[in-house]
């Protein structure tokens, strides 16, 4: 970060697409991956609602599936403290499998009394399941269908977050590509920000951007269903989370242009990503340097408490919501951590280039998971930290190994310079615990 | 198709994992895809447990189905077996995977194991996570006992059989499970109260129980169904095959557990101890153990009596706490429901009892509105309940699963026996204002030191009282109805219209303009915290009788409406 910013190394304008990097990346990266099949602790792409629809209070998420579906997504949200939550379960039963087409019947009545229920929906997402998809029920006919008869009051898209075929957040890629045939062609410049933001965060982005004159700021998903941008040759897109893959790949055939950068965690990582920005936008140097560096002193002062916490701890990442390789690449070049190995559910190298360009050299990276040997490996290694996900955490806090929640990660707001000493305090603060109690 | 927010049972595979993790030795392959691995944060967060469930997932994927599932099943029943080397092996499926008919016990059964193998089949698209909790448990003990099975037409073996043999009598509790409300402490009690009565425990199971413990059920004279929404089926089966009574009360309260223990003794031919003799009019000797029968005939209870009290829970809880409500603490239970379709009838049966028509449901929106109905001053249901009732800003206490965190408490706190009686009288009483501290605040409302609104004891949060406006979106528990000076009446025989939004907001505007100084005036004499609900019910009446104002006099009118 000490370089001018034209001369960050994991930036630069790219022609869309973007070409994946070619064999071994210079001077850094990580070393062989190893790739697993097997177990699998990770939620499906069901689990992805509890946040998209908090971020469209005008949008249903309607879950065509089982009990199993129901019971996942109230168990992964602790939907308990909702008076009506705006997401749902179709739950078919013994006469819907045995019958298509009464399942389709079953399928409009029910919206049919949803909507009549919640007039206040503008957008109603059917959600495929691991059941519905096995059955072969066609949401997709169905969405077309609902969206004949609600033309104009409400509009109803179908996307997959089956477990079959989508890990935890792929359910957001999804749910995003099933927007993007309704996103208005423009070529208007514009900058757009791409995966759920929390919207203090969003703000924060915007305003910096505006600082740095780059005025025409949109989002996707944006914060009512039926506000959506447009898309087209001047649109530039930031992935603001990194598991956007085929939203990403959406948005280039409509014209846009995908910016490479890290994600925006950590000091050094919200910089680079705005520089991508700023580079794409031609805004002089001085200016970017000028808004963004009292920024970066102020977010390193944050940081600076908790990078003593974590510095020399050696992190191990078991995969669940692909934000790992970005998160390593924070705590290690941020944090001073050591990284035992990182794992990954699944790894789109294109999207996360620049994030492995910064990974120490031979890191060892993981794709997919087969969770028995994995946690051998853990028990092998001894890491002072480890990220897992619930089912696995307070286990490995009995083998006395230290743990970070990783579903927090996804609820918390912590893109941003601003964000960047909350996102280390979330892991210091297991290893802060554990010296503060004096239990035998 | 069924349109489902929120559920209170997961699938019945979740309730096969119940008694796969509360049991030691046990494993279970489950064919699945990815994302069903969420059912192990159940155990490792809400009951916090050190270990991973006992649960293998194959993990089957979209590109895997074009193949041979078959064979993953087969690999991941091998490995499973290999590295955890179980006594007993359970094989099932998801929802998922019982569309694709991979049949994967069938396949286990092929494979020689060496070990006892289980193949649960659950069907997953019309039952729940009791019945796959009562269907594994049976399925488990009927497999590791079907070497024990008597021949047809051996005689039932006497239940007073201890007495032949020298020994002391012994029973097995069946039933006590994760997941299920308090089992742990459940359990320890009922063992120190059989201990008491010189009864000895053979097996607990499923928790805490290895599959070598249920090869020794049939060791014990009688079994106790601690919990029938697990244990029913079994002991059922265990009385048909092997000839081993049941003892089916449920030690919830005073009066069933002295029940309990009058039910066990003639079971097994014991002679009933002094203590537990009935006196006509009076609590037994023994029932003076627990501490509920004096707190509820003290002063201080007078106030309890005749409050309003909205049950909801699994058939087992609600079923004991509408007795206990309305024999031990003088309630008045104004609605008694549950969500056990399987117990229906026993519900059913406890409401009529009381003149009430059970409520049996799944919908929790269907229970929030029956318990706004009921003008309920008291709610006793799930944690589902407990969130209903804070909307309603109405008191309420946990009585049953499906769980949180918070009902996995640290210290001890049993449902059931002498000791469980106790923590009943607390947990249900704590929440309401107490009698005295409700006295003197009708007595010192006038003074200036006091804040309307203001409680002593609560500490979660001030309720919206001042304006008498409803209580909706507080924290806060509602009041408990007026002192003997207070046109109480009035509160007795609410039944609140639940405001709705925007058309809500429009009556209410229409309501309050009829209401003229002198009447707001005699309103607010009344104590806060019932004065919403004088002002709800007084505005009912002039709306039914159509007043044009409602000065004092309409008020005075409504209560002597209201008191008949």
């Amino acid at each position: 970060m000490e370089a001018p910013y034209l001369a960050i190394p994991s930036m630069g304008v790219s022609a869309p697409p973007v070409q994946p990097p070619t064999g071994a990346i210079p001077g850094a990266g990580p070393g062989d991956i190893l790739k697993e099949s097997g177990q699998r602790e990770v939620f499906c792409g069901l689990t992805s609602i509890v946040w998209l629809h908090r971020r469209m209070p005008d949008a249903f998420f309607l879950v065509v599936g089982s009990r199993t579906c129901a019971h996942l997504i109230q168990s992964a949200a602790g939907v308990m403290i909702f008076a009506e939550p705006r997401f749902g379960t179709a739950i078919l039963g013994e006469r819907d499998l045995a019958g298509l087409a009464d399942a389709n019947e079953e399928l409009d009545r029910l919206v049919k009394d949803l909507l009549e229920r919640r007039p206040e929906i503008r957008t109603l997402f059917l959600v495929g399941s691991c059941p519905s998809e096995v059955i072969k029920l066609d949401l997709a006919k169905a969405a077309e269908r609902l969206n004949t008869q609600l033309v104009g009051r409400v509009r109803v898209l179908n996307y997959s977050g089956s477990g079959i075929e989508t890990t935890f957040t792929q359910g957001e890629d999804n749910a995003l590509l099933a927007m993007l045939p309704l996103l208005p062609s423009s070529d208007e410049e514009q900058l757009l920000i791409v995966g759920t933001l929390a919207d203090a965060v969003e703000d924060r982005f915007r305003l910096i951007f505006e600082r740095l004159g780059i005025t025409t700021v949109r989002s996707l998903p944006p914060r009512r269903s039926t506000d959506l941008p447009p898309v087209g040759k001047g649109t530039r897109v930031l992935l603001a989370q990194p598991f956007l893959s085929a939203t990403a790949r959406a948005l280039q055939h409509r014209g846009a242009t995908l910016l490479s950068a890290p994600y925006p965690f950590g000091v050094e990582g919200s910089r680079d990503w705005m520089a991508a920005a700023a580079q794409a936008f031609g805004v002089p140097a001085e200016r970017f340097n000028a808004v963004l560096d009292p920024l970066v002193e102020r977010g390193r002062r944050a940081l600076e408490p908790h990078r003593e916490v974590l510095a020399g701890k050696r992190l191990f990442l078991l995969p669940d919501s692909q934000m790992e390789i970005p998160l390593a690449r924070f705590l290690s070049r941020e944090c001073d951590m050591e990284l035992v190995e990182v794992g990954t559910p699944y790894l789109d190298r294109q999207l996360m280039a620049a994030d492995l360009a910064l990974l120490p050299p031979a890191t060892q990276l993981s794709e997919g998971q087969d969770v028995d040997l994995q946690l051998e490996r853990v028990r092998a290694a001894r890491p002072d930290l480890v990220l897992c996900g619930l089912g696995l955490a307070n286990p490995l806090e009995a083998e006395g190994i230290a743990t970070k929640w990783s579903i927090e990660l996804v609820f918390s707001p912590i893109h941003g310079c601003d964000q960047a000493g909350e996102l280390a305090e979330l892991f210091a603060r297991p290893l802060r615990r554990r010296a503060v109690l004096q239990l035998s | 198709m069924e349109l489902t927010l929120w559920t209170y049972e997961g699938p019945p595979h979740v309730g096969a994992m119940r008694i796969a993790t509360s049991m030691e030795g046990v494993h279970y392959v489950l064919h699945a895809p990815q994302g069903d691995t969420y059912a192990d944060l159940l155990f490792t967060m809400i009951e916090r447990r050190g270990l991973r469930p006992p649960v293998t997932y194959t993990t089957f994927q979209a590109r895997d189905l074009g193949g041979d599932t078959a064979e993953l099943v087969q690999r991941s029943i091998r490995q499973a077996v290999d590295r955890f080397q179980p006594d007993a092996l359970l094989v099932g499926e998801s929802c998922t995977a019982e569309l694709i008919q991979d049949q994967p016990g069938a396949l286990a059964a092929g494979m020689n194991l060496g070990v006892p193998m289980v193949n649960l089949e659950l069907p997953a698209y019309s039952k729940k996570e009791n019945w796959g909790a009562a269907e594994t448990f049976y399925q488990l003990v009927r497999t590791l006992l079907k070497p024990q099975l008597p021949a047809p037409g051996t005689p039932k073996p006497s239940p007073s059989r201890w007495r032949e043999k020298g020994r002391r009598p012994r029973v097995n509790l069946l039933g006590p499970s994760l997941l299920g409300f308090r089992c742990r402490d459940d359990v320890l009690e009922i063992t120190r109260l059989l201990a008491e009565h010189g009864i000895d425990v053979a097996v607990v199971a499923p928790l805490g129980g290895r599959p070598a413990d249920l090869e020794r059920i049939p060791t014990a004279d009688a079994n106790v169904c601690l919990y029938p929404e697990v244990a029913g089926p079994v002991c059922s089966w265990l009385e048909r095959s092997f000839g081993t009574p049941v003892v089916r009360t449920v030690p919830i309260g005073i009066g069933a557990t002295a029940a309990f223990l009058r039910e066990l003794h003639g079971v097994l031919d014991l002679a009933l101890p002094a203590e537990l003799q009935e006196v006509e009019g009076q609590p037994s000797e023994a029932e003076r153990r627990s501490r509920l029968p004096w707190y509820s005939k003290s002063v201080d209870s007078t106030y309890l009596t005749g409050k309003r009290v909205f049950i909801f829970a699994d058939a087992t809880h609600a079923i004991a706490a509408a007795r206990i409500a309305s024999r031990e603490l003088g309630f008045q239970v104004v609605g008694l429901g549950s969500y056990s379709r399987e117990q229906a009838r026993e519900v059913r049966a406890a409401a009529a009892e009381l003149g009430l028509e059970a409520l049996i449901t799944d919908d929790y929106l269907v229970v929030e509105k029956a318990m706004a109905e009921a003008a309920a001053e008291l709610v006793l249901g799930t944690q589902m309940e407990r969130h209903s009732a804070k909307r309603l800003g109405l008191p309420c206490a946990v009585i049953s699963a499906p769980l949180h965190v918070q009902d996995v408490p640290a210290r001890y706190s049993p449902q059931m026996g002498w000791e469980g009686a106790n923590v009943i009288f607390d947990s249900w009483v704590h929440p309401l204002m107490m009698g005295l501290e409700e006295h003197l605040i009708g007595m010192f409302r006038h003074d200036f030191e006091f804040v309307d609104g203001h409680r002593s004891h609560l500490g979660d949060g001030a309720p919206a009282a001042a304006s008498g406006a409803d209580h909706e979106g507080t924290t806060a528990p509602a009041p408990t109805p007026a002192p003997a000076t207070a046109p109480a009446a009035v509160v007795a025989t609410a039944s609140p219209a639940p405001g709705t939004t925007t058309a809500g907001a429009a009556v209410r505007e229409a309501l309050e303009s009829l209401w003229t100084a002198d009447g707001e005036a005699e309103l607010a004499k009344i104590p806060f915290f019932v004065r919403g609900k004088v002002r709800k019910n007084t505005e009912a009446f002039a709306r039914e009788r159509g007043l044009e104002r409602i000065d004092a006099e309409a008020l005075y009118d409504a209560k002597a409406h209201f008191s008949r």
